[in-house]
């Protein structure tokens, strides 16, 4: 029993210092490596010490300072490690200031922002900004993260390592960017967020439709930046954007895993709570200054969440949001959401002229959400052997069982 | 740390005549390299017409192109800079810097091997 309770307060501890501990290891040894395995011991140490001694009063102090006295040890032991390490060191100081000294037993100062700009550092491949951030930042396993991304553990593992590997040979360095090169580096981080979140909520492929947890995750990893960053409001906007669209989860998806369109969902299934806690970040992100394309695209979240039904959903204010949109990220994606939106405010002959003038671009012709869209628009104009066609070619492209079943049932209904 | 920071050019030259970095630019830039204390080398290299290619078949035969690399890529090198700097995101400062990077070229920074 006293086992059981102690192994279960080390993960929960585990899970939310964890992060926390790595970066303010990182700040202090510079060695994302020496950090993670140090985090490592200083819980296997926990697993041992509190089911006999009770669990410390402040278990993520006792971490914190189990892991700097074994990095110091391993550091005193291998005393060629210790060397290149002061090297690295010394150099990083003539770059950024040192590291503020903290007493033992001191709660630790929260140094993750450094960390989320490392993981997320574009010179790092894309997917593995991903794999690290959900590793390093939030303290998933890398099996756990290969299950989230469907992958063997094995090709997880060596993505996790060949990043290492380049923030270490490259000298990525553990620093929060200056104002010149904020906005660009913090757009960066914004995209692997939103990313992790994307890619729980229409997973790319395989059999389940929703793979909740990664949608969480990426919600709490934007939590946790916004309080690192209360004046960034693309921040603020990123996460009612996430808040919003999470909040339809359980409507999204009937009870055989089948997928709901917006139109159809029973609106009675939507998280009021969530939904609130969206809303009130809308106007945070929107005001004092220029709109960011989050909070944009939360501000159009929100107008859906507040709708009654599509008929009554605000069109005319969403094609106007759709066009800020587009100035601000002109992309065929943008033009696309925008020309359904023109669809539902001046009829489906109206948009399929703007889609027809999309045909074209590359980035559409094997995305499938832009044939389905041409194909219920064909269909709600009758041209229902046009319809078809533009049903096959999405049912060819769609990635996931969910929408594929949804698409046979749009060609052959019962 | 030291980098090495590779200019390419694009063999069909910028895209305007505009974005064309100028003989001054490259001065100031060169100047400014060796005055921060980072500079451990740098050349440009002649035009690419005069480069010839060596290569050794495991016979111990030397071949040797005479005519230019034949490069298939679309960018030549033109000349490189190692930097000394503390850390990957000082190379990147200093790549975006140089004249090099501008009108259509590139600049590829790789941290020199350490043995």
């Amino acid at each position: 029993m006293a086992d059981g309770r102690a192994v279960t307060a080390v993960e929960a501890v585990f899970r939310e210092e964890r992060g926390r501990l790595l970066a303010a290891l990182v700040r202090r040894f510079g060695d994302l490596d020496l950090a993670e395995e140090v985090t490592a011991e200083a819980i296997e140490a926990a697993l041992v010490h509190w089911p006999v001694n009770g669990v410390p009063p402040n278990p993520g102090a006792w971490l914190a300072t189990t892991a700097r006295r074994k990095a110091v040890d391993r550091l005193r032991r291998d005393t060629a490690y210790a060397a290149r390490l002061a090297i690295l060191q010394v150099e990083a100081e003539r770059a950024a200031p040192p590291a503020p000294e903290t007493g033992d037993g001191d709660d630790l100062p929260d140094e993750r922002l450094l960390l989320f700009f490392t993981c997320g550092h574009p010179a790092l491949p894309a997917e593995d900004r991903v794999a690290l951030s959900l590793r390093c930042l939030a303290g998933l396993t890398t099996p756990e993260v290969a299950r989230a991304f469907l992958v063997p553990t094995a090709t997880m593992a060596k993505r996790i390592v060949r990043a290492k590997k380049k923030i270490r040979e490259a000298r990525i360095p553990f620093r929060v960017p200056g104002p010149d090169e904020r906005p660009e580096r913090l757009a960066g981080v914004l995209q692997v967020v939103y990313s992790i979140f994307t890619e729980g909520y229409v997973a790319s492929s395989g059999s389940d439709l929703q793979r909740p947890d990664l949608a969480e995750e990426a919600i709490r990893l934007a939590r946790i930046l916004r309080r690192l960053l209360p004046a960034e409001r693309e921040v603020c906007g990123l996460l009612a954007l996430m808040l919003l669209v999470h909040a339809r989860r359980d409507a999204r998806t009937a009870p055989g895993g089948g997928l709901v369109l917006l139109a159809d969902q029973d609106r009675g299934r939507w998280d009021r709570t969530m939904i609130e806690e969206g809303l009130a970040l809308v106007p945070v992100a929107l005001t004092g200054g220029p709109v960011g394309p989050y909070g944009v695209q939360a501000a159009i979240a929100a107008l859906h969440d507040e709708a009654a039904d599509v008929t009554t959903t605000d069109w005319p204010q969403i094609v106007a949001l759709y066009d800020v949109l587009f100035s601000l990220t002109p992309s065929p994606i943008v033009a696309l959401n925008r020309a359904v939106a023109v669809a539902m405010r001046d009829g489906p002959q109206a948009g399929l002229a703007l889609l027809e003038q999309l045909a074209d671009e590359p980035q559409l012709r094997d995305h499938h959400p832009f044939h389905v869209a041409c194909a219920d628009l064909l269909s709600r104009l009758g041209r229902d052997a046009e319809a078809a066609a533009a049903y096959r070619r999405a049912l060819d492209l769609a990635g996931t069982e969910p929408e594929r079943a949804h698409l046979r049932r749009k060609l052959a209904p019962e | 740390m030291k980098y090495m920071l590779l200019i390419n050019s694009s063999p069909e030259g910028p895209a305007a005549e505009a974005d064309c970095a100028s003989f001054d630019d490259w001065m100031a830039y060169d100047k400014m390299v060796r005055e921060s204390g980072i500079h451990v080398s740098g050349h440009s290299l002649a035009d690419l017409t005069t480069a010839t290619t060596v290569r050794v078949a495991p016979d111990g035969q030397r071949t040797i192109t005479t005519d230019g690399p034949f490069a298939e890529t679309r960018e030549v090198l033109g000349g490189y800079y190692v930097l000394d700097v503390p850390d990957l995101d000082a190379a990147l400062d200093w790549a975006a810097r140089c004249p090099g990077s501008r009108g259509g070229g590139s600049v590829v920074v790789r941290p020199v091997a350490e043995f």
